[in-house]
């Protein structure tokens, strides 16, 4: 029972990671319909901030953060405006490449600026792991899960009770339609990946204490956050959050009652059978769209 | 206005090859070259053409004749890409051994010249090297390549050719069975598990936990912890994995812990054995918790940080050179590696240069005397004896071209924040 509850912790704490990737993912989907696979690496570019200013020059944690994430979001805006707005009227394949090659780009990129050896970044409340009915729980992944949580609401609230968020939503849907009503799309559009990046490094800075910081880990949490968000649903936030904890729970789960060696098997065939049972995601409100 | 400054260029052109042609003829008394004058642009390239090329051709050819007097020595490292922390130390080693030898003289007064490229970790890309260096460059022998998949990609090409081979790689199937080309520097995993459970017997541990990496690092790991575990009267009673890019192993520890082993053995490279680490404090288990040689760097100690006290790994010697008793023969060897290259590249060394180093000084006693005959270096190469190295004592034969026992490794552990050496 109390290794139960351990599996269940664990994949609390790495579904946790999932979700607050698998949130920046899945609202960028929401208002612009474009899936970013190179969230990974504005996640890692996140990490990599916080280790830069935080870790080496010892600036405040929160004043690292707050420059952290506008200093990424900031490159979420040079690589709408360079890259994706450049592409004119490319259809979604050609964007989705153009986002793979952005996440090389900016990979080469970090391995320059930071080298190839990873970090360490101490944990922001205390080493010392909680102790419940005899599980351990590092403070840190609770921190991770209040993040998700307070970052998928205050997004919620954004895009559907501000009117620049609704106006975002009004842009996926019918992007011809919301300009002629008086929408500038364009500025939907940057704004949605400025906020969209900016959660990734958000993301990034709350995941470094337990994941280590280094130029290729965006890769596979990119993957991973776009699994989660898949199962959830794209375009919905709080199934990205549930998906990711989902995703998360069946790999430990999965590692420790049946093997470790088949941890990452287990938790994508089960993606497969939520997507043939329901091919949207559990929440999904409309069809996903098929490329 | 375009055109014109087109049609002029091209006249220019045109009269520089004119004037070429007809260069031995006085130059006041052809009407072409006087036109030069006017149209400045032609002069510099037919000046060029005219003096320069020759001396470049000199140039070349007396290159080429200093050429022949070299011994030309190939290397393929993984100097970028994702093994260049391998790779990269190896390639300065050996330029600096291959500058040093030939500041000493050379070897039988013939000079040694290196031609080195880059396989970016990538077996094709290995292969197409190897293929320069037999045919283009004609090398009389190889050094690396870095890792075991660009390594045995590259056995047969060798072996073909009969061009010594001696990798930096560490994977146990390059020398074994052996093949009369190929010997390598780099310690098999097979002496460092030995090392491994050496020191378990010493303790009396009897049951372990393994817990390894899934890539190739930790899957020839996995296959050497299970081999030799009975050798040892050790019982592997549970194989767990992990994957290379995880960020939490709680899960497989959780099960490792309610198994209650006597030790638990992780197998990786950083920076997961180093999640591993802070993990099984997480969890406050409090078995000996063993690491492989692949975290033996500072490197571990920093991304673990408190959670790294108390491990104990095996490890070459280079790390813990300082805390060698004086009397060690390896000792005076390691200072001097060391020196060397902090001075020449202002950085630390790692245990992996010095797999190069030594494939340099095996290779330069083996060019001794052998006129540049591939089969009397294999042959020397092959009966080298208690030649003292960065990475052990190099014992060569006919059945052995690795040539390292399990003394290359020495146990150590880290205690406040540092390595300690155990007897």
């Amino acid at each position: 029972m109390q290794e139960i509850l351990q599996y269940i912790f664990s994949g609390l704490t790495t579904g946790a990671i999932y979700a607050v990737i698998a949130l920046g993912l899945s609202m960028l989907y929401s208002s612009t319909e474009l899936i970013n696979f190179s969230h990974g690496e504005f996640v890692m570019l996140g990490a990599m901030g916080i280790v830069t200013l935080w870790v080496h020059m010892a600036l405040p944690l929160a004043v690292a953060f707050f420059l952290t994430v506008a200093c990424v979001a900031c490159t979420g805006l040079l690589f709408e405006r360079l890259a994706i707005r450049t592409a004119g009227n490319a259809g979604h394949i050609e964007l989705v490449i153009i986002t793979v090659g952005a996440s090389i780009f900016l990979r080469g990129v970090g391995m320059v600026i930071w080298g190839k050896d990873p970090f360490s970044v101490p944990p922001f409340l205390g080493h010392d792991s909680i102790e419940i009915a005899g599980a351990a729980l590092l403070p840190q992944s609770v921190f991770i899960v209040i993040a998700a949580l307070v970052l998928a609401g205050g997004i919620h609230f954004f895009l559907k009770r501000t009117l620049t968020g609704k106006a975002m939503i009004a842009c996926a849907v019918n992007k011809k339609a919301a300009w002629l009503s008086g929408i500038p799309s364009s500025t939907m559009a940057v704004t949605a990946f400025v906020i969209s990046t900016g959660t990734g490094a958000a993301a990034g800075v709350f995941i470094a204490p337990i994941t280590m910081s280094s130029y290729d880990m965006g890769t596979m949490l990119g993957l991973k956050g776009f699994c989660a968000a898949m199962i959830g649903g794209l375009g919905s936030l709080w199934g990205a959050f549930a998906g990711g904890l989902l995703l998360g729970l069946l790999e430990s789960l999965g590692a420790g009652l049946l093997s470790s060696g088949f941890k990452d098997a287990i938790a994508f065939v089960l993606l497969l059978l939520i997507l043939y049972i329901r091919p949207g995601g559990i929440f999904a409100a409309r069809d996903a769209k098929r490329f | 206005m375009r055109k014109t400054a087109g049609k002029v260029q091209d006249g220019t052109a045109v009269e520089g090859g004119i004037g070429m042609l007809n260069h031995m003829n006085p130059p006041h008394m052809n009407p072409i070259d006087n036109r030069k004058h006017r149209v400045g642009a032609g002069a510099p390239g037919s000046f060029l053409l005219r003096y320069m090329l020759p001396a470049l051709l000199i140039c070349l050819m007396t290159m080429a004749a200093w050429a022949d007097e070299t011994y030309k020595i190939g290397g393929i490292f993984s100097a970028t890409g994702p093994a260049s922390f391998l790779g990269d130390p190896e390639q300065k080693s050996m330029e600096m051994m291959i500058e040093q030898i030939n500041a000493a003289g050379g070897i039988d007064g013939r000079m040694l010249q290196a031609v080195i490229y880059d396989s970016e970790g990538d077996p094709a890309k290995a292969v197409s090297a190897v293929n320069k260096l037999l045919h283009k460059d004609k090398v009389i022998a190889i050094i690396g390549p870095s890792t075991t998949p660009t390594t045995l990609a590259i056995i047969n090409f060798v072996e073909r050719a009969k061009v010594p081979l001696i990798s930096c790689a560490a994977g146990i199937a390059i020398t074994t069975p052996v093949k009369p080309w190929v010997f390598k520097t780099a310690q098999s995993d097979l002496l460092a598990v030995a090392a491994v459970y050496q020191h378990m017997q010493a303790r009396g541990i009897k049951k372990i936990s393994i817990l390894t990496v899934a890539n190739a690092f930790g899957e020839s790991g996995r296959n050497q912890l299970l081999d030799q575990a009975a050798k040892f009267n050790i019982e592997v009673i549970q194989s767990e994995s992990f994957g290379p890019k995880d960020t939490d192993m709680t899960a497989q520890l959780t099960k490792i812990k309610s198994a209650s082993p006597d030790a638990v053995v992780c197998w990786g490279t950083n920076p997961g054995p180093a999640v591993v680490a802070r993990n099984v404090k997480q969890l406050r288990m409090e078995i000996p918790l063993y690491q492989s040689h692949g975290v033996a760097s500072p490197k571990f100690i920093e991304l673990a940080g408190d959670a790294s006290e108390g491990i104990i790994l095996p490890t070459g010697k280079i790390l813990v050179t300082s805390l060698l008793q004086d009397n060690d023969p390896q000792k005076s060897i390691l200072e001097k590696y060391e020196t060397d290259y902090m001075e020449k590249y202002k950085a630390n060394v790692s245990g992996f240069g010095g797999y190069a180093y030594d494939a340099v000084n095996l290779l330069a006693k083996a060019l001794k005397g052998s006129g540049g005959d591939r089969e009397k270096i294999r042959s020397s190469l092959e009966s080298i004896g208690n030649h003292m190295g960065v990475s052990g004592e190099f014992n060569f034969s006919r059945e052995d071209h690795n040539g390292l026992s399990s003394d290359a490794f020495v146990m150590v552990e880290i205690k406040n924040g540092t390595w300690k050496l155990i007897k």
